[in-house]
């Protein structure tokens, strides 16, 4: 008997000790993993006094589950844009006060009132970016202009495609010549066999892991986001990024706040200090995505001016992704048959 | 009283963590989202009749009945070797067989990279001697290879235990008895062994089943398994219904595969051999 009274004061002890500890004010961010200059947080740390959890997520819906289904309160997000338009039409998202966003202002008026939140009530952009093919000059015959690059069979085992369904079916989309929202059953069937088609000539189907595998030389052409292409270009200068004649998705990571949040001011406070130029500056010259803030580029030099990040986006049919809403479902099945497809 | 409280931080255990997320998974199976919360149906279970969902089942379970066949015939030898030598450089192998496990699993896979690549060690050596680019990744080939990398030293293991138990006196009655090496090992030491190649098995069958993460890197995405798809059910779809009725259906099987290797752990115990590592 004395073994477990021992055992339960054992416990009690354990958790009176994690029920003290830090009483400063904190914060809790939920960002995409890697996506932030290292050194910032200590500098918002150091002129606020707030403390920050950071914690990181490597995709959207990885994101959208754990708000959704635990009770952990976060008090920033960034998510990207389909992703904030669902959470606007699920009430997960509080409205943002402008008024506290000092440098709100500071973001060019063309990045505001997007689709995903028309108002702008909800949301502040964080970074934004293209999607394109990153090729290797010294591997392909010619400069690809067009998606059909990567059905061209001279390429075969040397194409590596986007491990994401939105964005491989997407870009398929745009090949083909249709919106890469469209639930048109044709539309999309037409994509599926086009990506059924293109199987036996990809290499590899990833997300994160090809920025080594072209800076490596292992393809001669992938499927990116302009960000990661910036990051490659710097290592190594045989790559080459362009956005196909047929248009491309631009997408947009922009800083939420979640309704159950606990701490509103001091996330408004975290907003505004990552809008302020000089660290929007910091974080998009570190990341390699595009800042929404002229501001920031011109205190980037010449990499506020790389057309690989900021490309002139009139010149592009470039579209938005909406959210899918319950449509979702559709995607997942083609998506299932194209992966199951694979290799068979 | 003692011993009933020493194990009630194991029941605990069990019951947090074993019992009741299996209990959420099976209602997650059982249910659906209806528009006033869950409502009870086999709609998760009517979807698998869908042949695609079949054949990556049947994919998943190919490579690991290969990957653990593998394991077995790379496996068995060693342990045997290990089993038989001299305690000293003894110590040494077993601790050079345990080294990578001390890594992380994976960086381990993701070491194979490196290698396998166009743009790898091995083709870049082969290319030395004009040797075009060989394309190892991306193929089922690819994936049995990381499987049985990763879980060989599962196997190892309980074969090599198995047969350090085995008394040597017994392999010279065999001997004495007029039993040639061959037939020495037929009669004595694979019988007396097959307990620990049937525990190799389940640890290693079991989770080759389900891997997704050696698929992903191995497959370069290429090769679809069951895993893959239960994880995007969870990660991407957010369906988690659907996602718990594949874990289901796998449980099923491997739970069918886990009590025949058991009886034939039963019935190779009425023989001579020792249970382990179960």
């Amino acid at each position: 008997m004395k073994k477990l009274i021992a055992l339960i004061l054992c416990a009690a002890m354990l958790l009176s000790l994690a029920a003290c500890g830090d009483d400063r004010e904190t914060i809790k961010v939920y960002n995409w993993g890697d996506y932030i200059a290292p050194g910032v947080i200590d500098k918002f740390e150091e002129e606020t006094g707030i403390r920050v959890i950071y914690e990181m997520f490597e995709t959207n819906e990885d994101m959208y589950t754990k708000i959704k289904n635990s009770n952990n309160a976060y008090d920033v997000l960034i998510p990207s844009d389909y992703m904030i338009e669902r959470m606007i039409a699920e009430n997960l998202l509080a409205e943002i006060d402008m008024a506290n966003i000092t440098n709100y202002d500071k973001i060019d008026a063309e990045y505001k009132n997007l689709s995903f939140d028309p108002e702008n009530k909800y949301s502040v952009p964080y970074t934004w970016g293209t999607v394109g093919i990153l090729y290797n000059k010294t591997m392909v015959n010619e400069a690809p202009t067009s998606w059909g690059a990567l059905w061209d069979g001279q390429y075969k085992d040397n194409i590596i495609m986007m491990n994401s369904q939105r964005d491989a079916i997407g870009i398929t989309l745009k090949y083909l010549g249709y919106s890469l929202n469209t639930l048109e059953a044709a539309e999309l069937n037409a994509a599926k066999e086009k990506l059924i088609e293109q199987e036996p000539l990809v290499l590899a189907w990833v997300v994160d892991e090809v920025k080594d595998k072209m800076i490596g030389g292992e393809a001669a052409l992938a499927l990116v986001y302009a960000g990661d292409a910036v990051y490659c270009k710097g290592e190594n200068p045989d790559l080459e990024y362009v956005i196909p004649s047929e248009g491309s998705n631009i997408f947009f990571d922009s800083m939420c706040i979640p309704a159950n949040c606990e701490n509103k001011a001091g996330a408004e406070k975290f907003i505004d200090f990552m809008c302020r130029p000089d660290i929007a500056a910091e974080n998009a010259g570190y990341i390699g995505y595009s800042s929404p803030s002229k501001a920031a580029r011109e205190l980037m030099g010449e990499a506020g001016e790389d057309p690989t990040a900021y490309p002139d986006i009139t010149k592009y049919d470039l579209e938005i992704f909406s959210s899918l809403g319950d449509k979702t479902k559709i995607y997942d099945e083609l998506w299932t048959e194209i992966i199951t497809v694979r290799g068979m | 009283m003692k011993k009933n409280l020493c194990l009630i931080p194991l029941y605990v255990w069990s019951a947090v963590f074993i019992v009741f997320p299996l209990l959420i998974v099976l209602y997650y199976a059982f249910t659906r989202d209806a528009s006033s919360g869950m409502s009870l149906s086999f709609e998760s279970f009517s979807r698998l009749a869908d042949p695609m969902y079949l054949g990556v089942i049947l994919r998943s379970f190919k490579i690991a009945v290969i990957a653990t066949l593998v394991c077995i015939l790379c496996g068995y030898p060693a342990a045997y070797i290990l089993a038989r030598s001299n305690s000293r450089s003894k110590f040494i192998i077993v601790i050079l067989m345990l080294l990578p496990m001390w890594m992380n699993f994976l960086l381990r896979t993701y070491s194979w990279l490196t290698l396998l690549e166009k743009s790898g060690l091995i083709n870049s050596f082969l290319s030395l001697f004009g040797v075009d680019p060989i394309i190892f990744l991306g193929t089922e080939g690819a994936v049995v290879l990381g499987t049985v990398y990763n879980y060989l030293p599962f196997m190892i293991m309980p074969i090599y235990i198995t047969l350090l138990k085995l008394d040597q006196s017994h392999l010279d009655a065999a001997a004495d008895l007029g039993a040639n090496p061959f037939q020495v090992f037929m009669k004595v030491t694979l019988p007396f062994s097959v307990p620990g190649v049937l525990s190799g098995v389940s640890m290693v069958f079991v989770p080759s089943v389900t891997t997704f993460v050696i698929s992903q890197i191995m497959g370069s995405g290429n090769v679809t398994l069951i895993g893959d798809i239960i994880e995007k059910q969870y990660r991407v779809v957010n369906d988690w219904h659907f996602g718990s009725a594949l874990s289901v259906v796998i449980m099923i099987i491997v739970l069918a595969f886990m009590y025949f290797i058991n009886r034939g752990d039963v019935e190779a115990n009425n023989g001579n051999g020792g249970r382990l590592l179960r």
